[in-house]
């Protein structure tokens, strides 16, 4: 883990000392490399996990799908550095990756202080925390006193000590570098409550000896919005990640799927058009071809689709929509209009 | 360097010299392209700092040390000094320095007494024990320590009991969250306790020195260590039960969820400790059996032949001839296991690694800095062990007459 941060840390400062930025042209190195080159989990069921044959799946991997099919035509140029929380920016810092798309919480100082930026949201999510049934616990407040399990370098961290400070609560904090470790540490009894961002801890939980003998308690501490990150620098590229987020956004809206993509491409309503290419030069600003948006669609589906597939009700987690609904349909989840 | 004046025949008159151009001077040319050598260096070093800062700068990456002051906002497990969510990452630093201090300084010691008994113990004249030794050393010195440290964490004590079914002996707790004993608290007039443990000290190495002047001058041995363990015990002992016990224990109890109270041992420090610990011993072992090895086996003789006792020949003769072998490389030893003790990041114990260069770094994102501290931290402590090592080496050194 030492060596990684160090290894990263060493190529920052090398590229740092490069005295000509590179951090602009990331659209051109992707294109002559042929691929993206996207940081993920290290393995977090939903968001970026690799099956069994080793191809990653997820809503973050859809995001970097996405891209890949928006620059190259093609959702399956995507390289995957699977990152721990510490690592992931300076990885992003040091260009050993062209995006981020790692469960990461968009916050003021990471968005100010990191040279980064956050495009957008793809997951509104909140820290919860899983708990033995057997104990009869009922609240978070019932929790003083208790040995908390918990990933390092996460906003997670910083929640809970808020939180059990803030209500006169005591806790010993135990913390690993990877949620799996933080999981199983909690699975084999070091810890009595084990806190992450629910939609992990759903998918973690999966994963437990004995699943159905661990609840999440009702409250929900924080608000972590999480979404795909950039290097600072860079607006064209920024753009494109954004938008591409944005399209399969507005792609559920317009309620185009992978499935009807073609036949929508006639269609005569104007915002499934520019969203398709049927209106040329759209996409001239981000110098990419014009049928970016079918594109997407076409390999990695709508927003609603990769929900279902990856957390929603076609996966072991069965998450509902919530707050990740549509704006129009009960939730909050809503992209600016591509026209 | 400028070559000395007797050595350099041009300096040798003052009337020559005027006359040679200095670039023929091999003197003044060689300070010369020191001179430029080291502008060369320092022009260098400045160019790439600025460099850094202003590419830093210009990606919006914040830079300096102004974090240091800022709250920390997280919880650590294990402190040595006060330290609480409301701390400012510059105290993170140093709850993180102790813990590294205090794995690696128990270590040390543990590997040191173990290293030794385990090297002596190879070169025993009973087989089983020389084999059992042999044994050891291949095993634990052939398996990587990232391992080790696992085994002992995830495997070892993972297997203790829930607090509620926690182990109980003489007041004392182990369960899967750690250890748990009752912590001695001091009560008014416990310092007494200190003034004698500090008296016997000064009356032990008075005695010592009487002893050594009086077997120099009579050679009469005198029975100074059972003296001194009697003093330094004793005179403590006598002065805490005169002044009436001014101490209690504060007992573990369990509330709630865990035990409350008294002291905790948590079981990341015992896995890394156990682990630094039987890692390094094997090494040291081998180092300690070379250096006895080395001694040449006429030095045993010759002390058998005058007659002294196993315990002596070992303690007066081969010991401290042995040990000039030994110190080096037992150096070599403790700066490794310190450097080791960065692994702990992989099982949560809070070391300066993972509270520092983990939490720390992530949550301000100031890579270059926390980065170059904890790199410094390691470097003193090594030149720190290294200095020590090298001043107990000279003392130790053959004083030729």
């Amino acid at each position: 883990m030492l060596k990684k941060t160090l290894l990263a840390t060493v190529s920052l400062s090398m590229a740092a000392l490069a005295t000509q930025t590179y951090a602009a042209g990331t659209l051109d190195a992707v294109k002559s490399r042929g691929y993206v080159q996207c940081g993920v989990t290290s393995g977090v069921p939903g968001f970026s996990v690799p099956d069994d044959k080793g191809n990653w799946a997820g809503l973050d991997v859809d995001v970097c799908r996405a891209v890949a099919a928006a620059t190259l035509g093609d959702a399956s140029k995507v390289k995957y550095t699977p990152l721990t929380a510490k690592e992931r920016f300076t990885a992003l810092a040091s260009g050993e990756i062209d995006m981020l798309s790692r469960v990461t919480t968009w916050t003021l100082s990471r968005d100010t202080q990191l040279g980064i930026n956050f495009t957008g949201v793809n997951y509104y999510d909140g820290q919860g925390f899983l708990v033995k049934k057997d104990l009869g616990l009922k609240s978070v407040k019932d929790l003083d006193g208790a040995t908390i399990c918990v990933q390092s370098g996460t906003t997670t961290e910083l929640n809970m000590a808020d939180y059990f400070r803030t209500h006169g609560l005591q806790h010993t904090p135990v913390v690993f570098d990877t949620n799996e470790q933080a999981a199983s540490s909690f699975d084999t009894g070091r810890c009595d409550a084990f806190t992450t961002d629910l939609s992990q801890a759903f998918g973690l939980r999966t994963r437990m000896q004995d699943p159905e003998s661990v609840v999440a308690l009702p409250e929900v501490i924080s608000k972590e919005p999480l979404g795909p990150v950039v290097r600072q620098g860079d607006d064209q590229w920024f753009n494109i990640v954004k938008w591409s987020l944005n399209a399969m956004i507005n792609a559920e809206e317009l309620g185009v799927t992978s499935a009807n993509v073609d036949e929508m491409k006639g269609s005569d309503n104007p915002n499934i058009k520019r969203l398709l290419g049927g209106e040329s030069g759209l996409a001239k600003g981000m110098n990419i071809s014009d049928d970016w948006g079918y594109q997407i669609v076409k390999q990695v589906g709508n927003y609603g689709e990769a929900y279902d597939r990856n957390v929603g009700k076609d996966s072991p987690q069965k998450i509902t929509r919530g707050l990740n609904n549509l704006w129009n349909n009960g939730g909050i989840m809503y992209a600016p209009p591509i026209r | 360097m400028p070559s000395d004046p007797q050595k350099d025949p041009l300096h040798a008159t003052g009337a020559s010299s005027s006359q040679v151009k200095f670039w023929n001077d091999p003197g003044k040319r060689a300070l010369l392209f020191q001179i430029l050598l080291v502008a060369a260096l320092v022009g260098m070093a400045w160019y790439l700092g600025k460099n850094v800062v202003t590419n830093l700068e210009q990606r919006g990456i914040t830079t300096g040390f102004r974090f240091l002051t800022q709250e920390a906002g997280f919880g650590i497990p294990l402190s040595l000094i006060e330290y609480s969510e409301a701390s400012s990452y510059g105290r993170t630093f140093f709850v993180g320095l102790l813990n590294t201090v205090l794995v690696s300084v128990l270590g040390i010691i543990a590997a040191t007494l173990l290293g030794f008994l385990i090297g002596v113990a190879r070169l025993s004249e009973n087989w089983l024990v020389a084999k059992l030794s042999a044994l050891y050393v291949e095993i634990f010195r052939n398996i990587p320590l990232l391992l080790q440290i696992f085994f002992w964490y995830f495997a070892v004590l993972r297997a203790l009991p829930a607090p509620r079914q926690s182990i109980e002996f003489f007041g004392n707790y182990l369960n899967i969250r750690g250890l748990y004993l009752p912590q001695p608290v001091p009560e008014a007039g416990f310092g007494w306790v200190w003034i004698a443990l500090l008296v016997a000290c000064v009356a032990s190495w008075l005695v010592k020195r009487w002893a050594h002047r009086r077997q120099d001058a009579t050679g009469q041995i005198f029975p100074s260590s059972w003296v001194v363990l009697g003093l330094i015990v004793g005179l403590p002992l006598l002065t805490f039960f005169s002044v009436g016990s001014p101490m209690h224990l504060d007992h573990p109890e369990l509330r709630g969820f865990n035990f409350r109270g008294g002291l905790t041992i948590i079981p990341e420090l015992v896995a890394l400790w156990l682990a630094l610990t039987i890692y390094t011993a094997a090494f040291i072992a081998e180092t300690v059996r070379g250096g006895i090895l080395a001694v040449p086996h006429g030095q045993l003789e010759a002390s058998m032949a005058l007659g002294l006792p196993r315990m002596r020949t070992l303690r007066l003769v081969i010991i401290p001839q042995a040990m000039r072998v030994i110190i080096p490389p037992l150096t070599s030893q403790y700066l490794n296991l310190t450097k080791n003790s960065s692994l702990a990041t992989a099982i949560g114990y809070p070391d300066l690694v993972s509270v520092f260069a983990g939490t720390t770094l992530n949550q301000t994102g100031q890579a270059l800095e926390v980065i170059s501290m904890t790199m410094a931290v390691y470097l003193t402590l090594s030149i720190l062990t290294s200095l020590g090592m090298g001043w107990y080496n000279k003392r130790m050194a053959l004083v030729e007459r």
